[in-house]
């Protein structure tokens, strides 16, 4: 494939990922941050985002195997994995944190197991898709072209 | 005129995502950053023990062991920090800096993620400047500026005082030990600015 068509590729793919609502505005002001003297800010970030995401996903799994669930605690995870999902635009996972909340708050620990298997797949999705779109900007990158934004 | 445009911001958060975030803003609006991970910390930074008062002080029994910082040769010109953090709050952090003699004229800024009105006037009325929602944008950083400069004329227009108080703060001792800080501080990027002291990174 020739380079125009990556990079054609790769605005089709990311204007995908906006329009099913995967990303939202602050991942284009995560790019925004982005330059020449940071030119690895948004894979560095979005890299912190999934380490965290996964030990944040294996708490609340933890915390809601227990025998009695600490609903303080599996919310206190979740406004984590909340903010963190918010503060890099992963929109869908931002969103299913939302509800997994009020399920906390109510102390219903059906709705906080199933809230959790969704996080889990939103998150996957998420980071599948972003490490296509990483993969794809590489791919521009080392044939010398530049990143469309 | 250099000195002027060059402000520090300590910035506060238990998040590390939201570290790396608030300390790419920053810089791209041209402020020298330092990050913490909780207030104990920031406090720390800013030369004030939780239960014991003032760190440096010139009084002989302060022991060369302490976590000496020698940091009132850094310049704290605002503290931008989140509400939600376990242990203490950003709103404690903020009470604590208002409630100390050295520290209350620092500006102070929170961060919050939820939009709750009981909870800004609470800070607004604790003396905060500024209550931002996250996720913070650059266009808000633009609301800090004017809070540091105020600060800084507010210095110029006492010169006496402040003087006085500078002089009494800076350690006489060459003790230039300083302890490699707790994990917290010591991943991020710091650069205190210390006049002719080179840091321990």
């Amino acid at each position: 494939m020739d380079l125009v068509q990556l990079q054609r590729q790769l605005v089709d793919y990311k204007t995908s990922l906006y329009n099913e609502g995967f990303l939202d505005e602050q991942f284009t002001q995560l790019q925004e941050l982005q330059d020449e003297n940071n030119p690895d800010f948004v894979v560095e970030v979005v890299s912190l985002f999934f380490e965290d995401s996964e030990r944040l996903l294996n708490e609340l799994t933890k915390a809601l195997e227990q025998q009695s669930v600490d609903f303080k605690r599996v919310d206190a995870h979740v406004h984590q994995l909340k903010g963190s999902s918010s503060s890099i635009g992963a929109q869908r996972v931002q969103k299913v944190c939302i509800a997994f909340r009020n399920y906390c708050e109510e102390q219903n620990i059906e709705g906080c197991v199933k809230c959790l298997q969704q996080v889990r797949h939103e998150y996957s999705l998420v980071k599948t898709k972003l490490e296509s779109m990483f993969q794809l900007q590489q791919q521009i990158l080392s044939a010398g072209g530049s990143i469309p934004m | 005129m250099a000195a002027d445009s060059e402000f520090h911001v300590l910035a506060v958060d238990d998040s590390i995502i939201d570290r790396k975030l608030i300390e790419r803003l920053l810089k791209t609006s041209s402020f020298q950053v330092t990050t913490v991970d909780s207030g104990s910390k920031a406090l720390e930074f800013l030369g004030l023990h939780e239960d014991d008062g003032i760190i440096n002080t010139n009084t002989p029994s302060v022991s060369p062991n302490n976590h000496q910082w020698c940091l009132q040769e850094v310049e704290v010109n605002l503290v931008i920090t989140d509400y939600c953090m376990p242990g203490m709050t950003g709103y404690d952090l903020l009470k604590k800096i208002k409630e100390s003699s050295s520290l209350k004229n620092i500006p102070v800024v929170i961060m919050s993620s939820e939009n709750v009105p009981s909870r800004i006037s609470r800070c607004l009325e604790e003396g905060a400047e500024e209550f931002l929602l996250k996720p913070v944008r650059l266009s808000d950083l633009n609301k800090l500026r004017p809070h540091m400069l105020k600060t800084k004329i507010k210095d110029h227009q006492e010169p006496e005082k402040q003087d006085k108080e500078e002089k009494q703060q800076q350690p006489q001792s060459n003790n230039n030990n300083r302890k490699a800080m707790e994990e917290g501080i010591s991943t991020e990027k710091i650069r205190p600015r210390l006049n002719g002291i080179t840091a321990m990174v």
